[in-house]
Protein backbone atom coordinates (compact mmCIF):
# COMPACT_ATOMS: atom_id res chain seq x y z
CA UNK A 1 0.00 0.00 0.00
CA UNK A 2 1.17 3.46 -0.77
CA UNK A 3 1.66 5.95 2.05
CA UNK A 4 -0.53 8.51 0.33
CA UNK A 5 -3.47 6.16 0.86
CA UNK A 6 -3.64 7.22 4.49
CA UNK A 7 -3.54 10.83 3.49
CA UNK A 8 -6.56 10.05 1.35
CA UNK A 9 -8.51 8.10 3.94
CA UNK A 10 -8.63 10.55 6.83
CA UNK A 11 -9.74 13.72 5.07
CA UNK A 12 -12.19 11.93 2.80
CA UNK A 13 -13.74 10.02 5.71
CA UNK A 14 -14.06 13.25 7.60
CA UNK A 15 -15.56 14.93 4.55
CA UNK A 16 -18.13 12.16 4.11
CA UNK A 17 -19.13 12.28 7.77
CA UNK A 18 -19.31 16.05 7.67
CA UNK A 19 -21.51 16.07 4.55
CA UNK A 20 -23.75 13.32 5.86
CA UNK A 21 -24.28 14.56 9.39
CA UNK A 22 -24.64 18.22 8.54
CA UNK A 23 -27.14 17.60 5.77
CA UNK A 24 -29.01 15.09 7.94
CA UNK A 25 -29.26 17.68 10.70
CA UNK A 26 -30.48 20.33 8.26
CA UNK A 27 -32.89 17.87 6.65
CA UNK A 28 -34.36 17.01 10.07
CA UNK A 29 -34.99 20.68 10.76
CA UNK A 30 -37.37 20.63 7.81
CA UNK A 31 -38.29 16.92 7.60
CA UNK A 32 -39.35 16.46 11.22
CA UNK A 33 -41.96 19.25 11.26
CA UNK A 34 -43.03 18.21 7.76
CA UNK A 35 -43.53 14.61 8.91
CA UNK A 36 -45.50 15.82 11.94
CA UNK A 37 -47.66 17.98 9.66
CA UNK A 38 -48.32 15.03 7.37
CA UNK A 39 -49.61 12.99 10.32
CA UNK A 40 -51.54 15.73 12.08
CA UNK A 41 -53.32 17.10 9.01
CA UNK A 42 -54.22 13.64 7.68
CA UNK A 43 -57.96 13.05 7.34
CA UNK A 44 -57.74 10.74 10.35
CA UNK A 45 -55.24 12.97 12.13
CA UNK A 46 -55.80 15.13 15.19
CA UNK A 47 -56.18 18.32 13.11
CA UNK A 48 -57.43 17.23 9.68
CA UNK A 49 -56.63 19.73 6.92
CA UNK A 50 -57.07 17.61 3.76
CA UNK A 51 -56.01 20.30 1.27
CA UNK A 52 -52.74 21.08 3.06
CA UNK A 53 -52.09 17.39 3.58
CA UNK A 54 -52.56 16.63 -0.11
CA UNK A 55 -50.33 19.56 -1.13
CA UNK A 56 -47.52 18.54 1.23
CA UNK A 57 -47.84 14.92 0.17
CA UNK A 58 -47.51 15.87 -3.48
CA UNK A 59 -44.42 18.05 -2.91
CA UNK A 60 -42.78 15.28 -0.89
CA UNK A 61 -43.54 12.71 -3.58
CA UNK A 62 -42.25 14.96 -6.36
CA UNK A 63 -38.93 15.52 -4.62
CA UNK A 64 -38.67 11.87 -3.67
CA UNK A 65 -39.16 10.72 -7.25
CA UNK A 66 -36.18 12.62 -8.66
CA UNK A 67 -33.06 10.38 -8.56
CA UNK A 68 -30.42 11.94 -6.36
CA UNK A 69 -27.75 12.38 -9.03
CA UNK A 70 -30.16 14.16 -11.34
CA UNK A 71 -31.36 16.32 -8.46
CA UNK A 72 -27.77 17.25 -7.68
CA UNK A 73 -27.14 18.28 -11.28
CA UNK A 74 -30.47 20.05 -11.60
CA UNK A 75 -29.81 22.07 -8.46
CA UNK A 76 -26.45 23.42 -9.66
CA UNK A 77 -27.83 26.92 -10.05
CA UNK A 78 -29.33 26.96 -6.59
CA UNK A 79 -26.24 25.40 -5.10
CA UNK A 80 -23.96 28.04 -6.61
CA UNK A 81 -26.18 30.76 -5.28
CA UNK A 82 -26.24 29.28 -1.78
CA UNK A 83 -22.66 28.08 -1.20
CA UNK A 84 -20.80 29.86 -3.99
CA UNK A 85 -19.96 26.87 -6.19
CA UNK A 86 -21.62 23.85 -7.74
CA UNK A 87 -19.00 21.20 -6.84
CA UNK A 88 -17.29 19.88 -3.72
CA UNK A 89 -18.54 18.82 -0.34
CA UNK A 90 -20.48 21.97 0.51
CA UNK A 91 -22.33 21.85 -2.80
CA UNK A 92 -23.29 18.26 -2.11
CA UNK A 93 -24.75 19.27 1.24
CA UNK A 94 -27.31 21.50 -0.45
CA UNK A 95 -28.49 18.68 -2.72
CA UNK A 96 -28.42 16.14 0.12
CA UNK A 97 -30.58 18.44 2.20
CA UNK A 98 -33.15 18.79 -0.59
CA UNK A 99 -33.20 15.04 -1.22
CA UNK A 100 -33.18 13.97 2.43
CA UNK A 101 -35.80 16.34 3.87
CA UNK A 102 -38.77 14.68 2.10
CA UNK A 103 -37.31 11.24 2.77
CA UNK A 104 -37.05 12.06 6.47
CA UNK A 105 -40.57 13.51 6.44
CA UNK A 106 -41.88 10.14 5.26
CA UNK A 107 -39.78 8.27 7.83
CA UNK A 108 -41.09 10.50 10.62
CA UNK A 109 -44.63 10.15 9.30
CA UNK A 110 -44.48 6.37 9.37
CA UNK A 111 -42.98 6.36 12.88
CA UNK A 112 -45.67 8.66 14.26
CA UNK A 113 -48.40 6.61 12.63
CA UNK A 114 -47.25 3.63 14.67
CA UNK A 115 -48.43 5.35 17.85
CA UNK A 116 -51.58 3.65 19.10
CA UNK A 117 -54.58 5.80 18.10
CA UNK A 118 -56.18 4.77 21.40
CA UNK A 119 -53.45 6.58 23.33
CA UNK A 120 -54.01 9.69 21.23
CA UNK A 121 -57.74 9.42 21.86
CA UNK A 122 -57.12 9.04 25.59
CA UNK A 123 -55.03 12.21 25.64
CA UNK A 124 -57.75 14.04 23.72
CA UNK A 125 -60.24 12.86 26.33
CA UNK A 126 -58.00 14.44 28.95
CA UNK A 127 -58.18 17.76 27.16
CA UNK A 128 -54.76 17.78 25.48
CA UNK A 129 -54.31 20.44 22.79
CA UNK A 130 -52.90 19.58 19.35
CA UNK A 131 -49.48 20.90 20.36
CA UNK A 132 -49.54 18.97 23.63
CA UNK A 133 -50.42 15.78 21.79
CA UNK A 134 -47.51 16.28 19.39
CA UNK A 135 -44.97 17.15 22.07
CA UNK A 136 -46.12 14.91 24.90
CA UNK A 137 -47.66 11.93 23.12
CA UNK A 138 -46.69 11.43 19.48
CA UNK A 139 -42.97 12.25 19.63
CA UNK A 140 -42.15 10.58 22.99
CA UNK A 141 -44.25 7.49 22.26
CA UNK A 142 -42.62 7.09 18.83
CA UNK A 143 -39.07 7.80 20.02
CA UNK A 144 -37.79 4.24 19.49
CA UNK A 145 -39.10 4.13 15.95
CA UNK A 146 -37.85 7.67 15.27
CA UNK A 147 -34.33 6.59 16.24
CA UNK A 148 -34.44 3.60 13.91
CA UNK A 149 -35.68 5.99 11.22
CA UNK A 150 -32.78 8.34 11.93
CA UNK A 151 -30.28 5.50 11.53
CA UNK A 152 -31.85 4.51 8.21
CA UNK A 153 -31.97 8.14 7.05
CA UNK A 154 -28.34 8.82 7.91
CA UNK A 155 -27.07 5.71 6.18
CA UNK A 156 -29.19 6.53 3.12
CA UNK A 157 -27.75 10.07 3.05
CA UNK A 158 -24.24 8.61 3.33
CA UNK A 159 -25.04 6.50 0.28
CA UNK A 160 -26.26 9.55 -1.64
CA UNK A 161 -23.16 11.50 -0.64
CA UNK A 162 -20.93 8.76 -2.03
CA UNK A 163 -22.90 8.80 -5.29
CA UNK A 164 -22.27 12.52 -5.62
CA UNK A 165 -18.57 11.66 -6.04
CA UNK A 166 -19.24 10.87 -9.68
CA UNK A 167 -20.32 14.42 -10.50
CA UNK A 168 -17.81 16.41 -8.55
CA UNK A 169 -18.84 15.80 -4.95
CA UNK A 170 -16.33 15.08 -2.23
CA UNK A 171 -15.63 12.46 0.41
CA UNK A 172 -15.10 8.71 0.22
CA UNK A 173 -17.30 8.29 -2.85
CA UNK A 174 -15.29 10.80 -4.85
CA UNK A 175 -11.99 9.11 -3.93
CA UNK A 176 -13.38 5.67 -4.80
CA UNK A 177 -14.55 6.89 -8.18
CA UNK A 178 -11.55 9.06 -9.02
CA UNK A 179 -8.95 6.43 -8.08
CA UNK A 180 -10.86 3.25 -8.75
CA UNK A 181 -12.88 4.13 -11.81
CA UNK A 182 -10.77 6.72 -13.59
CA UNK A 183 -7.28 5.47 -12.65
CA UNK A 184 -8.02 1.79 -12.31
CA UNK A 185 -6.63 1.63 -8.78
CA UNK A 186 -8.96 -0.97 -7.45
CA UNK A 187 -7.24 -1.28 -4.07
CA UNK A 188 -8.05 2.29 -3.19
CA UNK A 189 -11.62 1.82 -4.33
CA UNK A 190 -12.02 -1.24 -2.14
CA UNK A 191 -10.55 0.49 0.88
CA UNK A 192 -13.07 3.28 0.45
CA UNK A 193 -15.89 0.76 0.07
CA UNK A 194 -14.84 -0.97 3.29
CA UNK A 195 -14.77 2.32 5.14
CA UNK A 196 -18.23 3.18 3.83
CA UNK A 197 -19.55 -0.22 4.89
CA UNK A 198 -17.99 0.21 8.33
CA UNK A 199 -19.58 3.65 8.80
CA UNK A 200 -23.00 2.33 7.77
CA UNK A 201 -22.61 -0.55 10.23
CA UNK A 202 -21.69 1.79 13.05
CA UNK A 203 -24.59 4.18 12.44
CA UNK A 204 -27.08 1.36 12.04
CA UNK A 205 -25.89 -0.44 15.14
CA UNK A 206 -25.77 2.69 17.30
CA UNK A 207 -29.26 3.64 16.10
CA UNK A 208 -30.71 0.23 16.89
CA UNK A 209 -29.06 0.08 20.30
CA UNK A 210 -30.26 3.55 21.25
CA UNK A 211 -33.72 2.63 20.05
CA UNK A 212 -33.80 -0.47 22.24
CA UNK A 213 -32.41 1.47 25.14
CA UNK A 214 -35.16 4.09 25.13
CA UNK A 215 -38.01 1.71 24.30
CA UNK A 216 -39.90 0.85 27.48
CA UNK A 217 -42.36 -1.45 25.72
CA UNK A 218 -39.81 -4.25 25.81
CA UNK A 219 -39.43 -6.53 28.91
CA UNK B 1 -76.67 7.14 45.58
CA UNK B 2 -77.33 10.03 43.26
CA UNK B 3 -78.96 13.38 43.69
CA UNK B 4 -81.59 14.84 41.41
CA UNK B 5 -79.12 17.20 39.79
CA UNK B 6 -78.29 16.23 36.23
CA UNK B 7 -74.61 16.19 35.36
CA UNK B 8 -74.93 14.93 31.78
CA UNK B 9 -77.95 15.58 29.61
CA UNK B 10 -78.29 14.34 26.06
CA UNK B 11 -81.02 15.73 23.85
CA UNK B 12 -82.17 14.30 20.56
CA UNK B 13 -78.71 13.06 19.69
CA UNK B 14 -77.98 11.74 16.24
CA UNK B 15 -74.65 10.52 14.96
CA UNK B 16 -74.27 9.49 11.36
CA UNK B 17 -70.98 8.30 9.92
CA UNK B 18 -70.41 9.03 6.27
CA UNK B 19 -68.58 6.16 4.67
CA UNK B 20 -67.71 5.69 1.02
CA UNK B 21 -70.59 3.36 0.32
CA UNK B 22 -73.32 4.65 2.57
CA UNK B 23 -74.29 6.69 5.57
CA UNK B 24 -74.33 4.69 8.76
CA UNK B 25 -76.49 5.90 11.60
CA UNK B 26 -74.82 4.95 14.87
CA UNK B 27 -77.20 6.84 17.14
CA UNK B 28 -80.65 8.21 16.56
CA UNK B 29 -83.03 10.22 18.74
CA UNK B 30 -81.11 9.48 21.89
CA UNK B 31 -82.32 11.31 24.98
CA UNK B 32 -80.98 10.64 28.42
CA UNK B 33 -80.00 12.30 31.64
CA UNK B 34 -77.38 11.13 34.09
CA UNK B 35 -77.68 12.33 37.66
CA UNK B 36 -74.84 13.58 39.75
CA UNK B 37 -73.31 10.86 41.91
CA UNK B 38 -74.97 7.83 40.33
CA UNK B 39 -73.46 4.89 38.51
CA UNK B 40 -75.24 4.76 35.20
CA UNK B 41 -74.92 1.80 32.86
CA UNK B 42 -75.32 1.68 29.11
CA UNK B 43 -75.62 -1.82 27.74
CA UNK B 44 -76.03 -3.18 24.27
CA UNK B 45 -74.68 -5.77 21.87
CA UNK B 46 -71.61 -4.86 19.86
CA UNK B 47 -72.45 -2.44 17.09
CA UNK B 48 -75.48 -1.10 18.95
CA UNK B 49 -73.91 2.35 19.23
CA UNK B 50 -72.96 2.41 22.90
CA UNK B 51 -69.31 3.30 22.36
CA UNK B 52 -70.33 6.12 20.04
CA UNK B 53 -72.75 7.34 22.69
CA UNK B 54 -70.11 7.52 25.41
CA UNK B 55 -67.71 9.25 22.99
CA UNK B 56 -70.35 11.88 22.38
CA UNK B 57 -70.42 12.64 26.11
CA UNK B 58 -66.96 14.24 25.93
CA UNK B 59 -67.25 15.09 22.26
CA UNK B 60 -64.55 12.68 21.10
CA UNK B 61 -67.28 12.10 18.54
CA UNK B 62 -69.02 15.20 17.28
CA UNK B 63 -72.78 14.63 17.19
CA UNK B 64 -74.40 15.07 13.79
CA UNK B 65 -77.44 16.56 15.49
CA UNK B 66 -78.63 17.21 19.00
CA UNK B 67 -77.07 18.51 22.18
CA UNK B 68 -74.78 17.22 24.87
CA UNK B 69 -74.89 19.17 28.12
CA UNK B 70 -72.23 18.65 30.74
CA UNK B 71 -72.87 20.34 34.07
CA UNK B 72 -75.32 22.66 32.34
CA UNK B 73 -73.00 23.66 29.50
CA UNK B 74 -73.74 22.77 25.89
CA UNK B 75 -70.45 21.14 24.86
CA UNK B 76 -71.20 21.61 21.16
CA UNK B 77 -71.18 25.38 21.59
CA UNK B 78 -67.72 25.58 23.13
CA UNK B 79 -64.47 26.57 21.45
CA UNK B 80 -61.71 23.96 21.21
CA UNK B 81 -59.98 25.56 24.17
CA UNK B 82 -63.10 25.70 26.31
CA UNK B 83 -63.90 22.09 25.42
CA UNK B 84 -60.44 20.96 26.54
CA UNK B 85 -61.06 22.85 29.77
CA UNK B 86 -64.29 20.91 30.34
CA UNK B 87 -62.59 17.65 29.47
CA UNK B 88 -60.40 18.05 32.55
CA UNK B 89 -63.64 17.43 34.47
CA UNK B 90 -64.59 14.31 32.48
CA UNK B 91 -62.26 11.36 33.04
CA UNK B 92 -62.33 8.39 30.73
CA UNK B 93 -61.00 4.83 30.79
CA UNK B 94 -60.89 2.35 27.94
CA UNK B 95 -61.00 -1.35 27.16
CA UNK B 96 -57.39 -1.31 25.95
CA UNK B 97 -56.23 0.97 28.82
CA UNK B 98 -54.47 3.37 26.44
CA UNK B 99 -51.58 4.14 28.73
CA UNK B 100 -48.52 5.96 27.47
CA UNK B 101 -46.16 3.03 26.95
CA UNK B 102 -42.98 5.07 27.33
CA UNK B 103 -43.97 6.49 30.71
CA UNK B 104 -43.96 4.87 34.13
CA UNK B 105 -47.18 4.44 36.11
CA UNK B 106 -46.40 7.60 38.06
CA UNK B 107 -45.60 9.59 34.91
CA UNK B 108 -48.80 8.37 33.30
CA UNK B 109 -50.82 9.71 36.21
CA UNK B 110 -48.90 12.99 36.05
CA UNK B 111 -49.78 13.37 32.36
CA UNK B 112 -53.21 15.04 32.71
CA UNK B 113 -51.74 17.26 35.43
CA UNK B 114 -48.97 18.35 33.05
CA UNK B 115 -51.67 19.30 30.57
CA UNK B 116 -53.22 21.65 33.09
CA UNK B 117 -49.87 23.12 34.02
CA UNK B 118 -49.69 21.72 37.55
CA UNK B 119 -46.20 22.20 39.08
CA UNK B 120 -44.18 18.99 38.82
CA UNK B 121 -43.71 18.40 42.54
CA UNK B 122 -47.39 18.90 43.22
CA UNK B 123 -48.32 16.59 40.35
CA UNK B 124 -46.10 13.82 41.68
CA UNK B 125 -47.56 14.20 45.12
CA UNK B 126 -51.08 13.92 43.73
CA UNK B 127 -50.06 10.94 41.56
CA UNK B 128 -48.72 9.10 44.61
CA UNK B 129 -51.99 9.75 46.42
CA UNK B 130 -53.89 8.25 43.51
CA UNK B 131 -51.59 5.23 43.33
CA UNK B 132 -52.59 4.59 46.90
CA UNK B 133 -56.30 4.83 46.07
CA UNK B 134 -55.88 2.20 43.37
CA UNK B 135 -53.55 0.09 45.58
CA UNK B 136 -50.48 0.31 43.36
CA UNK B 137 -48.11 2.21 45.67
CA UNK B 138 -45.31 -0.22 44.90
CA UNK B 139 -45.59 0.13 41.11
CA UNK B 140 -44.90 3.81 40.63
CA UNK B 141 -41.76 3.20 38.57
CA UNK B 142 -43.13 0.29 36.56
CA UNK B 143 -43.78 0.75 32.85
CA UNK B 144 -47.12 -0.44 31.44
CA UNK B 145 -45.34 -3.35 29.71
CA UNK B 146 -44.41 -4.64 33.14
CA UNK B 147 -47.95 -4.54 34.52
CA UNK B 148 -50.85 -6.98 34.29
CA UNK B 149 -54.14 -6.02 32.63
CA UNK B 150 -55.82 -5.28 35.94
CA UNK B 151 -52.88 -3.18 37.11
CA UNK B 152 -52.87 -1.25 33.84
CA UNK B 153 -56.55 -0.45 34.26
CA UNK B 154 -55.86 0.71 37.82
CA UNK B 155 -53.21 3.09 36.52
CA UNK B 156 -55.68 4.28 33.88
CA UNK B 157 -58.30 4.88 36.58
CA UNK B 158 -55.80 6.81 38.69
CA UNK B 159 -54.83 8.85 35.64
CA UNK B 160 -58.46 9.60 34.83
CA UNK B 161 -59.04 10.79 38.41
CA UNK B 162 -55.94 12.97 38.60
CA UNK B 163 -57.70 16.21 37.71
CA UNK B 164 -60.59 15.58 40.12
CA UNK B 165 -63.21 15.01 37.43
CA UNK B 166 -66.92 15.11 38.14
CA UNK B 167 -67.61 12.21 35.82
CA UNK B 168 -65.73 9.05 34.92
CA UNK B 169 -66.65 7.46 31.59
CA UNK B 170 -65.81 3.76 31.37
CA UNK B 171 -65.83 2.34 27.85
CA UNK B 172 -65.86 -1.47 28.16
CA UNK B 173 -63.31 -0.98 30.93
CA UNK B 174 -63.44 -4.58 32.11
CA UNK B 175 -63.99 -6.36 28.81
CA UNK B 176 -60.34 -7.26 28.39
CA UNK B 177 -60.02 -8.60 31.94
CA UNK B 178 -60.63 -12.01 33.49
CA UNK B 179 -63.63 -12.45 35.82
CA UNK B 180 -61.70 -12.04 39.07
CA UNK B 181 -59.91 -8.92 37.90
CA UNK B 182 -63.18 -7.59 36.54
CA UNK B 183 -64.77 -7.95 39.95
CA UNK B 184 -61.85 -6.18 41.62
CA UNK B 185 -61.96 -3.29 39.15
CA UNK B 186 -65.74 -2.95 39.55
CA UNK B 187 -65.32 -2.91 43.32
CA UNK B 188 -62.74 -0.17 42.93
CA UNK B 189 -65.08 1.88 40.74
CA UNK B 190 -67.87 1.47 43.27
CA UNK B 191 -65.52 2.60 45.99
CA UNK B 192 -64.46 5.65 44.02
CA UNK B 193 -68.10 6.53 43.40
CA UNK B 194 -68.91 6.25 47.08
CA UNK B 195 -65.83 7.88 48.55
CA UNK B 196 -65.11 10.58 46.00
CA UNK B 197 -68.66 11.13 44.77
CA UNK B 198 -67.61 10.80 41.15
CA UNK B 199 -70.48 10.10 38.77
CA UNK B 200 -69.66 6.98 36.76
CA UNK B 201 -70.95 6.00 33.33
CA UNK B 202 -70.34 2.37 32.47
CA UNK B 203 -70.51 1.05 28.92
CA UNK B 204 -70.64 -2.71 28.64
CA UNK B 205 -72.11 -5.67 26.81
CA UNK B 206 -72.24 -7.74 29.98
CA UNK B 207 -75.33 -7.66 32.17
CA UNK B 208 -73.27 -8.93 35.11
CA UNK B 209 -71.28 -5.68 35.10
CA UNK B 210 -74.49 -3.65 35.18
CA UNK B 211 -75.94 -5.75 37.99
CA UNK B 212 -72.80 -5.49 40.01
CA UNK B 213 -72.40 -1.73 40.17
CA UNK B 214 -75.06 0.25 38.33
CA UNK B 215 -78.08 1.97 39.83
CA UNK B 216 -79.76 2.80 36.56
CA UNK B 217 -79.28 1.46 33.08
CA UNK B 218 -80.12 2.34 29.51
CA UNK B 219 -80.42 -0.45 26.99
CA UNK B 220 -79.35 0.49 23.52
CA UNK B 221 -80.20 -1.46 20.40
CA UNK B 222 -79.77 -0.54 16.76
CA UNK B 223 -78.89 3.08 17.49
CA UNK B 224 -81.86 3.66 19.80
CA UNK B 225 -82.39 3.54 23.52
CA UNK B 226 -85.07 0.91 23.88
CA UNK B 227 -85.39 0.82 27.63
CA UNK B 228 -84.14 2.82 30.57
CA UNK B 229 -84.68 2.64 34.29
CA UNK B 230 -83.57 1.20 37.58
CA UNK B 231 -81.45 -1.91 37.13
CA UNK B 232 -83.62 -3.97 39.49
CA UNK B 233 -86.79 -3.05 37.58
CA UNK B 234 -85.34 -4.00 34.25
CA UNK B 235 -83.91 -7.12 35.76
CA UNK B 236 -87.29 -8.20 37.08
CA UNK B 237 -89.47 -7.03 34.24
CA UNK B 238 -87.55 -6.52 31.05
CA UNK B 239 -89.79 -4.85 28.48
CA UNK B 240 -87.74 -5.27 25.35
CA UNK B 241 -86.55 -8.32 23.50
CA UNK B 242 -83.01 -7.11 23.66
CA UNK B 243 -83.16 -6.63 27.44
CA UNK B 244 -84.36 -10.19 27.77
CA UNK B 245 -81.53 -11.41 25.57
CA UNK B 246 -78.95 -9.54 27.59
CA UNK B 247 -80.26 -11.04 30.81
CA UNK B 248 -79.11 -14.47 29.75
CA UNK B 249 -75.38 -14.82 29.53
CA UNK B 250 -74.42 -16.57 26.34
CA UNK B 251 -77.44 -15.30 24.50
CA UNK B 252 -80.72 -16.88 23.56
CA UNK B 253 -79.47 -19.93 21.73
CA UNK B 254 -79.02 -21.92 24.91
CA UNK B 255 -82.67 -21.71 25.76
CA UNK B 256 -84.35 -23.84 23.21
CA UNK B 257 -86.20 -26.19 25.52
CA UNK B 258 -87.62 -28.29 22.75
CA UNK B 259 -91.21 -27.97 23.85
CA UNK B 260 -93.67 -25.16 24.03
CA UNK B 261 -94.78 -24.32 27.46
CA UNK B 262 -94.98 -21.81 30.19
CA UNK B 263 -91.98 -20.78 32.12
CA UNK B 264 -91.54 -18.90 35.32
CA UNK B 265 -88.62 -16.56 35.76
CA UNK B 266 -87.79 -16.02 39.40
CA UNK B 267 -85.53 -13.13 40.15
CA UNK B 268 -83.31 -12.93 43.18
CA UNK B 269 -82.40 -9.36 43.83
CA UNK B 270 -80.98 -9.37 47.27
CA UNK B 271 -83.11 -11.61 49.49
CA UNK B 272 -81.27 -13.66 52.02
CA UNK B 273 -79.44 -16.45 50.27
CA UNK B 274 -80.06 -18.69 53.28
CA UNK B 275 -83.75 -18.88 52.52
CA UNK B 276 -84.55 -22.00 50.48
CA UNK B 277 -87.23 -20.48 48.24
CA UNK B 278 -87.55 -23.13 45.57
CA UNK B 279 -87.64 -26.11 47.87
CA UNK B 280 -90.04 -24.24 50.16
CA UNK B 281 -92.34 -23.65 47.22
CA UNK B 282 -92.16 -27.25 46.04
CA UNK B 283 -92.89 -28.60 49.52
CA UNK B 284 -95.81 -26.26 50.11
CA UNK B 285 -97.43 -26.72 46.71
CA UNK B 286 -96.73 -30.43 46.60
CA UNK B 287 -95.76 -30.22 42.96
CA UNK B 288 -92.30 -30.86 41.49
CA UNK B 289 -90.79 -28.27 39.18
CA UNK B 290 -88.21 -28.56 36.50
CA UNK B 291 -85.31 -26.13 36.69
CA UNK B 292 -84.46 -25.09 33.14
CA UNK B 293 -81.86 -22.49 33.89
CA UNK B 294 -80.22 -21.07 36.93
CA UNK B 295 -77.72 -18.30 37.32
CA UNK B 296 -77.47 -17.25 40.91
CA UNK B 297 -74.68 -16.15 43.15
CA UNK B 298 -74.14 -15.11 46.68
CA UNK B 299 -73.02 -11.51 47.02
CA UNK B 300 -72.33 -10.65 50.66
CA UNK B 301 -75.00 -13.07 51.90
CA UNK B 302 -77.56 -11.83 49.39
CA UNK B 303 -78.91 -14.00 46.62
CA UNK B 304 -78.59 -12.38 43.21
CA UNK B 305 -79.57 -13.83 39.87
CA UNK B 306 -82.38 -15.75 38.29
CA UNK B 307 -83.88 -19.20 37.93
CA UNK B 308 -86.18 -20.37 35.19
CA UNK B 309 -88.67 -23.09 35.99
CA UNK B 310 -90.97 -25.02 33.66
CA UNK B 311 -94.48 -24.58 35.02
CA UNK B 312 -96.70 -27.57 35.64
CA UNK B 313 -99.82 -27.95 33.45
CA UNK B 314 -102.03 -28.01 36.54
CA UNK B 315 -103.49 -24.51 36.77
CA UNK B 316 -104.23 -24.80 40.50
CA UNK B 317 -100.65 -25.76 41.24
CA UNK B 318 -99.47 -22.70 39.32
CA UNK B 319 -101.78 -20.46 41.36
CA UNK B 320 -100.46 -21.89 44.58
CA UNK B 321 -96.93 -21.30 43.46
CA UNK B 322 -97.71 -17.67 42.63
CA UNK B 323 -99.34 -17.24 46.02
CA UNK B 324 -96.32 -18.70 47.74
CA UNK B 325 -93.91 -16.49 45.86
CA UNK B 326 -96.05 -13.42 46.51
CA UNK B 327 -96.23 -13.99 50.24
CA UNK B 328 -92.49 -14.50 50.33
CA UNK B 329 -91.99 -11.30 48.32
CA UNK B 330 -90.07 -13.08 45.62
CA UNK B 331 -90.10 -11.25 42.30
CA UNK B 332 -91.12 -13.30 39.31
CA UNK B 333 -92.71 -13.17 35.90
CA UNK B 334 -94.24 -15.70 33.61
CA UNK B 335 -92.56 -16.03 30.26
CA UNK B 336 -93.99 -17.82 27.23
CA UNK B 337 -90.77 -18.41 25.38
CA UNK B 338 -87.23 -17.43 25.87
Amino acid sequence: MRPELFQLILPSTWESLYMTLLSAALAYVVGLPLGILLVVTDKNGIRPIPALNAALGTIVNLLRSVPFLILFIALRGVTSAVVGRAYGARAVIVALFVAAAPFIARMVESSLKEVDPGVVEASQSMGASTMQIIMKVLLPEARASLLVGAAISITTILGYSAMAGIVGGGGLGAVAINYGYYRGEDTIMWVMIIILVAIVQVFQEVGMRLSRLVDKRIR
Amino acid sequence: MGSEKEIIRIEDLNKTFHTKDADVTALDQVNLAIREGEIFGIIGLSGAGKSTLVRCMNLLEKPTRGHVYFDGKDLGGLSAKELNEERHSIGMIFQSFNLLMQRTALQNICFPLELTGTPKAKARERARELLQIVSLEDKENAYPAQLSGGQKQRVAIARALATNPKVLLCDEATSALDPNTTRAILALLKDINRKLGVTIVVITHEMSVIEEICGRVAIIDQSHIVEMGKVEDIFVKPQSRIARQLLFPGGRKEFKFGKDGRFLRIVFDGMSSYEPVISGMVLECGYPVNIMFADTRDIDGKAMGQIILALPDDERAVHRMYAYLNTHKVRFEEVKEL
